[in-house]
């Protein structure tokens, strides 16, 4: 049977919702032994943020994500999944980590954007994110993002600046919120259902653009496709060489031009 | 105050400047912070800043270049790329039309290379009057473009940022641009460039959060908005007023986040000296 076609709106509210698996689920499923690692070693371990290192296959990789609870309590420790600059910092410094000791980074996010807080600017967020986004366009190692819920904002891209992005069916990739869009080019939120359509934040109209690389479909067999898709793909990223893998990402970016040349 | 009333007043300022700068005529500008009314040349050869009160007025991009690069050193890159509206986006195209009437240029930054007291640069400079100098696929790519000609060239890279984040009306193709202009500054600067970035009022949101936070030396203007999340948009979240001096320049100096702060008629000399102790 065919499936009704969603809305942007209703693909975005399907992203945020509650029932979507956690970033822990994510984990157990697709990797084994996650040993978790914390902290940014600069001044606190930012919880909206879970990273460490586990098993996918006999490979050892680094995995990072952004984590939202599932109640109030666990998003008030979680931030709602809202990152401080101890968050990228965390998240770089486990980068630099897996570069040293060769092993790929697999992200998963999900944000609904950087933590727009006091103690975030006062301790540097734009320039977390900057440095976040530089470390990964230069990180000697294959790296593969997975969107699977909110993808908004610097605080998605920070995590996202991968060789391979991918996207839950339902997950959205944006600028920012459809809210935050509709407030600053309409002075009216209420309105973030017509801003989702002309931003443009579909896992299908991102792959139509070519600014990501796969959609993932959400069924039954979601997990199994993700695991075969990882492996496929460490298998192909694996047989590059370093600084071949670092020129192909460097030109994957540097070509989006939106045609502007 | 907020991002957008910064523009505005920016806007007002600048109207009135481009009418002169047309006319060609000297005409008696109107500080809007102390009142005084001085002849436009005065506030030219003061760096456009209030010789009464010290406000520091807009600069464009043109006069920027003027007030560093040595007289008639700049060569101007990819003046004329535009953008192909990618998301096609409602209204989109007749508002760029609109900013390019209003600046002359075509987008929101002008790209070149320049001398320096005879030292070679690269030099880009945001133009906060073209829609709010919001970063999209055109400033992605000449920031990209002029820091792998800095690259090539082997040439020392300064960027003045005036921003208000991502253009809005080219969606994801905005937030890839972020990526972009990290990635090609990441290479310039592993390659051994020198990368300055000078931040001024305002450098917010995709720019803050990418090739503007990235310099070997980050340089701000005083009392520079440099930020990520805007003003209200904390002030909303958290519910309370933000204090007096968040997000200034001076405040961020003070937490650790930029090199200096120059004052415009030190900028030449202090950029000058630094590139002097970094040639090749």
């Amino acid at each position: 049977m065919a499936k009704k076609k969603l809305t942007s709106y209703e693909r975005v509210r399907l992203a945020r919702s509650k029932d979507r698996p956690s970033v822990m689920d994510y984990i157990h499923e697709l990797f084994d032994d996650f040993v978790e690692l914390k902290g940014d070693r600069l001044f606190r371990d930012d919880k909206s943020i879970v990273g460490g290192i586990a098993m996918f296959h006999g490979i050892p990789v680094t995995v990072i994500g952004h984590r939202k609870g599932k109640t109030t309590e666990e998003n008030i420790t979680y931030n709602f999944g809202m990152t401080s600059p101890e968050g990228y910092r965390k998240a770089s410094r486990l980068m630099r980590q897996a570069e040293k000791f060769s092993r790929p980074v697999i992200t998963l996010i999900d944000t609904p954007g950087a933590y727009p807080g006091i103690d975030a600017e006062s301790n540097g967020q734009s320039n977390a994110i900057a440095e976040s986004i530089a470390l990964m366009s230069s990180l000697k190692v294959p790296t593969i993002a997975i969107i699977t819920g909110e993808g908004s904002s610097g605080g998605a891209l920070a995590l996202a600046t991968a060789d391979r992005v991918w996207m839950l069916e339902n997950a959205v990739y944006s600028i920012l919120s459809p809210e935050g869009f509709a407030t600053i080019l309409w002075k009216d939120a209420k309105r973030a259902p017509q801003a989702s359509d002309v931003m443009k934040i579909t896992s299908e109209e991102l792959k139509e653009m070519g600014l990501i690389d796969e959609v993932i479909p959400e069924n039954k067999k979601m997990f199994e496709t993700m695991d075969r898709m990882l492996l496929r793909e460490l298998k192909e990223l694996g047989k590059i060489k370093s600084g071949s893998l670092v020129t192909m990402r460097y030109k994957k970016y540097r070509m989006i031009d939106g045609g502007a040349h | 105050m907020d991002i957008s009333a910064i523009f505005t007043q920016r806007k007002q300022r600048w109207d009135f400047l481009k009418k002169i700068r047309q006319g060609s005529v000297t005409e008696n500008i109107r500080c809007k912070k102390c009142g005084s009314v001085l002849p436009d040349t005065e506030f030219e050869c003061h760096h456009w800043i209030c010789p009464e009160c010290g406000a520091y007025l807009m600069v464009a991009p043109k006069d920027r270049i003027h007030m560093l690069a040595d007289e008639g050193s700049f060569v101007e890159m990819d003046k004329n790329m535009k953008t192909k509206d990618p998301l096609q986006f409602p209204k989109y195209l007749s508002k760029v039309k609109e900013n390019q009437k209003k600046t002359g240029n075509a987008d929101a930054v002008i790209t070149g290379v320049c001398e320096i007291d005879g030292q070679k640069a690269a030099i880009g400079v945001l133009d906060a009057d073209f829609l709010m100098g919001s970063m999209g696929t055109v400033v992605g790519e000449k920031i990209a473009r002029l820091a792998e000609h800095a690259r090539r060239k082997s040439i020392p890279l300064i960027i003045y940022s005036a921003s208000g984040g991502a253009r809005m009306q080219e969606g994801l193709f905005s937030l890839m641009q972020m990526a972009k202009t990290s990635a090609a500054i990441q290479k310039f600067k592993a390659q051994g460039g020198l990368f300055i970035s000078v931040m001024t009022n305002p450098t917010t949101g995709g720019v803050s959060a990418s090739f503007a936070s990235l310099g070997d030396i980050n340089i701000a203007e005083p009392g520079a908005l440099i930020c990520f999340a805007g003003p209200r948009v904390i002030e909303q979240t958290i519910g309370q007023k933000l204090p007096e001096g968040f997000q200034r320049a001076e405040f961020l100096e003070e937490h650790g986040m930029i090199d200096l702060i120059l004052e415009r008629k030190d900028q030449k000399t202090v950029i000058s000296k630094i590139l002097k102790m970094h040639e090749a």
